[in-house]
Parts: C-alpha cells; sequence; structure tokens
C-alpha cells in the first residue's frame, strides 16, 4: 500500500543531534497525518530540541506535557476535540521509551482503557537518552548506559527488555504495532492504519540514538533494520484479538555482528552475547505461538 | 438526596452539602469535559457531576482518569483546545498533581478546581484542616476559601469568571474544609441558568489551539526569557485582585449576594481585638463575635477569602486600628508558623499591631467556642500587660490535649 506523504513539513527546525532516529519518527509520522494533526509531547529529546521559545518547531498545534502524563494530556485534547466537534483530526502522542514504558506507563494505560481517539506512538531508543543514556526499562540486557555501567560488578544493564506491544495489546487494545525506522514503508502504513481507528491506537517504534549507541550517524536506518534481521526486534500488529506477523524472519543474520557495532555492547562477552541470543529465541518461540498466520 | 423547593418568587432553594453545592456550581456553569478521580471528602462532588451527565442535565465529557495527576493533565489538553472544565481533589490527590499545578499557571490555562480542604498524611487522616492547599501557596493558582455550602456554590460559579478573564488566564482552586463543609446539609439559594449567563461569558481562549493558526504551547523558555514570563504571570495575579472586586459586584448585582472580595472584615470598624480565619471556622468566631459584642467588648473578625492573590493591603488596613490581633489557622509550616500568619506578619509589617498564632483543627479536630473566646482573653492579656510575644512566643495551639 503506498501512502503519499504530505510535503510540508510539520517537525523542522529543530536541533536534534544528526542522524537521530526519533526526530524522523515524529517527522515521518507528521507527514503521514497531515495538517489536522494536535500532538502532545512529553519533556523528553523532542521537546527539548523541538520547544525551545521562542524557537518552536511544530507546524501543527503541538504540547509538552509533563513527562508523566502524555497519555493524559493527549486523552484531554482528544475528549475536547469530541466535545467541540471537531471531526477528522488526528490526536497523536510521541514519548520516548523512558516517558513510556516508565514514567508515562499510568497515564497511558488510562488512555488506552477509556478507548480515547488517540494515537500513541512510542519511539524507543533504548535508554533516557536527553538526560544522557540512562537505563530504562526498555533498555536491552547487557546495554552499557551511565546508570548501567560495564564494569567488574554492574556488567551492563541486568533487566529483560519489557515487552509494551505485549504490555498494551493486554489491554485489548482496538490497534498496537510494532514498527521500525529500519522499514520506513511499513511504519507509515501503520501510522496511516491508527489514524483510520475510532479509539486507541499504539504504534511502538524502534527509532536508534546514533549518540546513546555509539554509532555513526549516518548508520542509524541501517542499525535498525539489522536489528530486525538478526531477530532482536519484530514487525508486528495486534487487532481484533489477532496478532500479525509482518515480517517473518526464516533465518536470522549474526545477532554479534549487530552488537559489536555498537559502542554501547562493546564489552559484551561471549557469554553475554549467548544470554541474548537464548532471549531472543524464546521471544519468537513466543510469537510463534501467538501469531495469527492468515 | 437533595430537596427542591421554589418560593414564590420563584427563588430556587436546595437542602445540599458543601459538596453537592459545587456540583450544582459546576453544572451551571456548563463545562464540556469533567476529569474525574475519586478521594474523600471530595468523591460526591465527581459522583454527583456523573448523575448530572447520567441524566442529560450536564452535557459534558466525563472522564474517569486513572489519578489526579491526570486529571489535571488531562484538563489542561481539554481547555487549551477551548473547552471549559472541572476536576477536583483533596489532600494526597492535590499533593499528588503538584507537578502539574505549576504547570497549569505557568501556562496560563483558566483551570477551576475544587479542593477538599483534608490532613496530610503522615499519619492517615481523611478529615479536615488546610495543610495540603496551603503547602502550595506557591504554584501559582488562585486560591480562595469558603465558609459554607452557599459561598461553595456561588464562589465556583465566580472561580470561572475570574479564571477566564483575559487579564487574568490563572487557575483557580476552590478550598471547602473537608467533611465540616463538604458533608454538611444547608439550604443554598441556586441562580437560575439565566442568572448564570447574564454573569459568566461564554468560555473564549484568546491563545487556544487552532487548526487555521497552529500553536505550540508549554514550551520551554531559556534564562533569557523565563523571568519575563514569570513577572507576566504575577502582573496577572495582582490584576485579579482588581478583577475579584468587580466579580463580587456583579454577582450581587445578579443575584443579591457578595461577599466582600479578598477579605470580609466583620465588626471590625472599632475593633480593639481581631480574630483572622479562613475557611469553614469563620462562622464560629462570627458567632463569638456577636456575643461578646452583645457583651459591650470590642472583638471583630477578620476573614480571609484568598489567600492568593494575598490581600496584603486589605489586612493591613484593618489590622492596624486594632490592639492586638491573633490568626487562628489548621496549618503548619513545620519549624516556623502557621502560613496564614507568615503571610499577615509580613502584610502588616510595620504596624503596632500586636499580633499572636494560634494553631489548631488538625485531623479534623473540632475547635471549640470557648477555646475561641479564650483567644480574645489572652488578646485582652497581652494588650493589658503590653506584651511583645517573641518569635517563639507568639505561636500557640489549641487541642493538643488527647
Amino acid at each position: 500500500m503506498a501512502v503519499a506523504l504530505d510535503e510540508k513539513e510539520y517537525f523542522y527546525g529543530h536541533k536534534g543531534c544528526a542522524g537521530c532516529g526519533g526526530s524522523l519518527a515524529v517527522r515521518l509520522a507528521l507527514k503521514t497525518l497531515g495538517e489536522n494533526t494536535f500532538v502532545v509531547v512529553p519533556a523528553g529529546c523532542m521537546s527539548a530540541v523541538g520547544f525551545v521559545y521562542p524557537q518552536l518547531c511544530f507546524g501543527v498545534n503541538a504540547l509538552i506535557s509533563p513527562f508523566a502524563s502524555t497519555g493524559a494530556m493527549l486523552s484531554g485534547v482528544a475528549v475536547a476535540a469530541k466535545a467541540l466537534g471537531f471531526d477528522d483530526v488526528n490526536v497523536v502522542g510521541f514519548a520516548g521509551d523512558g516517558g513510556t514504558a516508565d514514567i508515562g506507563l499510568q497515564a497511558l494505560s488510562g488512555a488506552i482503557d477509556r478507548d480515547d481517539n488517540i494515537i500513541y506512538i512510542c519511539y524507543d531508543n533504548e535508554a533516557y537518552m536527553n538526560t544522557g543514556i540512562q537505563q530504562s526499562s526498555l533498555t536491552p540486557y547487557g546495554t552499557k548506559t551511565t546508570t548501567s555501567p560495564a564494569g567488574e560488578h554492574i556488567h551492563g544493564s541486568q533487566n529483560v527488555k519489557k515487552d509494551m506491544f505485549d504490555i498494551i495489546a493486554a489491554h485489548k487494545i482496538k490497534y498496537a504495532a510494532t514498527a521500525s525506522i529500519g522499514n520506513i514503508p511499513d511504519y507509515i502504513r501503520k501510522v496511516e492504519k491508527a489514524s483510520k481507528v475510532k479509539g486507541a491506537a499504539y504504534i511502538h517504534v524502534a527509532a536508534p540514538c546514533p549518540t546513546g549507541w555509539g554509532i555513526a550517524s549516518s548508520d542509524t536506518i541501517a542499525i535498525a533494520r539489522e536489528a530486525i534481521e538478526c531477530g532482536l526486534w519484530y514487525l508486528a500488529e495486534y487487532e481484533n484479538d489477532e496478532y500479525t506477523l509482518n515480517k517473518p524472519v526464516k533465518n536470522f543474520s549474526s545477532i554479534e555482528m549487530y552488537l559489536k557495532k555498537q559502542a554501547r555492547f562493546k564489552h559484551l562477552t561471549d557469554e553475554d552475547i549467548q544470554t541474548i541470543t537464548q532471549l531472543r529465541d524464546r521471544k519468537w518461540e513466543e510469537l510463534e505461538r501467538r501469531i495469527n498466520r492468515g | 438526596m437533595t430537596m427542591t423547593n421554589t418560593s414564590e418568587n420563584q427563588k430556587e432553594y436546595q437542602f445540599v452539602s458543601g459538596d453537592e453545592a459545587v456540583a450544582i456550581g459546576v453544572k451551571l456553569a456548563q463545562p464540556l469535559v469533567v476529569a474525574a478521580y475519586p478521594i474523600t471528602p471530595q468523591t460526591i462532588v465527581v459522583e454527583r457531576l456523573a448523575e448530572m451527565v447520567e441524566k442529560g442535565e450536564l452535557n459534558a465529557e466525563y472522564m474517569y482518569v486513572e489519578s489526579e495527576h491526570s486529571a489535571l493533565s488531562a484538563v489542561m489538553g481539554a481547555s487549551v483546545m477551548g473547552a471549559r472544565t472541572f476536576t477536583a481533589t483533596s489532600s494526597q490527590g492535590l499533593l499528588y498533581m503538584a507537578e502539574v499545578l505549576h504547570y497549569a499557571s505557568g501556562g496560563r490555562v483558566p483551570l477551576v478546581m475544587m479542593n477538599a480542604n483534608r490532613s496530610v498524611a503522615l499519619p492517615w487522616n481523611i478529615f479536615g484542616d488546610q495543610r495540603d492547599s496551603l503547602s502550595l501557596l506557591d504554584s501559582g493558582w488562585i486560591q480562595v476559601y469558603v465558609e459554607d455550602a452557599q459561598e461553595s456554590l456561588d464562589m465556583t460559579l465566580a472561580a470561572y469568571a475570574l479564571a477566564e478573564h483575559p487579564e487574568v488566564l490563572t487557575p483557580v482552586m476552590v478550598n471547602l474544609d473537608g467533611f465540616v463543609l463538604t458533608h454538611t446539609y444547608q439550604s443554598v439559594e441556586v441562580p437560575s441558568q439565566e442568572q448564570v449567563t447574564e454573569f459568566l461569558p461564554p468560555f473564549n481562549l484568546k491563545h487556544k489551539m487552532d487548526l487555521k493558526a497552529p500553536k505550540n504551547l508549554f514550551f520551554t523558555a531559556s534564562p533569557q526569557h523565563n523571568l519575563g514570563f514569570k513577572y507576566e504571570q504575577q502582573q496577572a495575579m495582582l490584576k485579579a485582585k482588581e478583577v475579584i472586586e468587580t466579580i463580587d459586584q456583579t454577582y450581587g448585582e445578579i443575584t443579591g449576594r457578595k461577599y466582600g472580595g479578598l477579605i470580609e472584615a466583620y465588626k471590625c470598624e472599632d475593633a480593639e481585638r481581631i480574630i483572622v480565619t479562613l475557611g469553614s471556622i469563620t462562622g464560629l468566631v462570627r458567632d463569638v463575635v456577636d456575643e461578646l459584642r452583645e457583651q459591650g467588648e470590642k472583638v471583630g473578625l477578620l476573614k480571609i477569602r484568598y489567600m492568593r492573590p494575598f490581600p496584603g493591603d486589605e489586612i493591613a488596613a484593618v489590622l492596624k486600628d486594632a490592639k492586638a490581633g491573633s490568626v487562628l489557622e489548621k496549618d503548619i509550616s513545620f519549624g516556623a508558623e502557621g502560613t496564614v500568619f507568615t503571610n499577615v506578619v509580613s502584610a502588616t509589617y510595620g504596624i503596632n499591631t500586636k499580633l499572636t498564632n494560634y494553631i489548631g483543627g488538625f485531623g479534623g479536630k473540632d475547635i471549640k467556642k470557648e477555646e475561641v473566646v479564650q483567644i480574645f482573653k489572652d488578646l485582652e492579656e497581652i494588650i493589658k500587660k503590653d506584651i511583645h510575644p517573641s518569635y517563639a512566643e507568639r505561636v500557640k495551639y489549641i487541642g493538643l490535649e488527647g
């Protein structure tokens, strides 16, 4: 399915780092949704790089919410849009992994439970990047961050990345999807689909951060694609109680190759890589069990 | 639970609690979005509003939210879309939304929120004192404290007129003492919808979001611009003082009820001793003043209605001619004194009136009539002996015995 992207820019002139995956996710979503869109962004990278008076770079109506309440402010906007009789508008939130899976989880859960007419997009760069690379609950096992140093005692993050897609699907949401900046047509198709949902929709888009991951700024898309190819990320959808795997992977590429390209994983031992491989295989077994093959 | 009476001149009276009086006020203001989260002793407000929506008396989107933090965030979003809103809270809930209180005032979002004044944990206690809202005086909200159910209803309507005034654009918190006011029943006169329409202009937020002219709101301001925005906020608060008086006047002309604006000075003209109050304790002090006046004692009552903007000049003008005064309050700033007292002392700096502070009524503890009489006696003693209490000596506690 081809989607004609709006030629206008709605997230323009921001001060994001070169190669920023998050800002690309925001820009593409807004080009997909168009000018009749209201945006809520919490405290975080996107507000820090794009929302400093008098240089305000959203070309559509936009608000910064308190860190914990993206979902709640989105709901308020959506409900007011309904009360005021605005037809055919999109109400979209963009929050990072920390803003979504940690501090913002309660408000997001509430908004989905009410089935307010919102699109919530989590751009996942796998750590608190705005404050300078601290661990979040979506930081993968073994990652070196400034709060999970890779030394003798801590050895990088020890948690298993929370599965937000499953958590959101468990709400019986109308539409949820995973996506990646490594597959832009798939992401755009999902944003388009989310905009058609009457009720709550959630997209979890993998969005690498060159600064936090320790990769070249020109490698953002390639590394995101490689995450899919090696099976550490997956593209799926949930609707009507059913899961669909968009891109089944027959033969995974090398996890080690993927990890070793990133400074945040440089310290990993063979044993660590084995653990990560086991985590991946377990995840895929789980996906296989629940996926609708049509 | 409510009884409606319509008297000969078509005035409508209802026998309702303070919480219900607020709900009636909200219904008359016709908000489009209500965010509701339960907490004792506020819950009845949002229950009644749900009933009104269910019956079709109130045509609003009713959001059951997952926390107070979310409640206030949601109505902020709704308000800048151009919708009048309402939410309510109390105590722990108010503290939980503390971050968003600053956010809303800094964003100049004209919200109206009711707060049921309740003690703050630990120890847990669901009954009334005023430590919750007074600990948030600096959050940039207009804070008003009411005395009875009638004032609760009237003030809810006045709060919308005030918050939404183009030169104010500052959120308003209407405070009702928990249980003493929220749960006690009184007969209140309910204004007609026509009267309210005459009093309250439609919601019209100039800086609302607009598809034709998109806005980026709630932004970051660098050191270069930060103080400028905060200065504007302060100017709006100061402007609110005038607007409060005008609104009180207009409301009085339409409904026949006026409250005196920022303060109410009761029998203070020739008073030598004055007790300063906030909230529902005013009623008891008013009775004591009446009784002592009958005995020829020159006593008065100064009711503070607004803690922000603080009526410093107005308070000083009343207290300066008295010989002694005392602030009776249900609050303490640990390591210092009562917060209302601190504010009053600051406002009256340079006048000769001797001032003391009585702290009591915590966790719903009743303040007795004899205790109020005793405050007036203590003040008499201070005047007679020409005592100037030291910083430590001027704070006293009521009801410490178990």
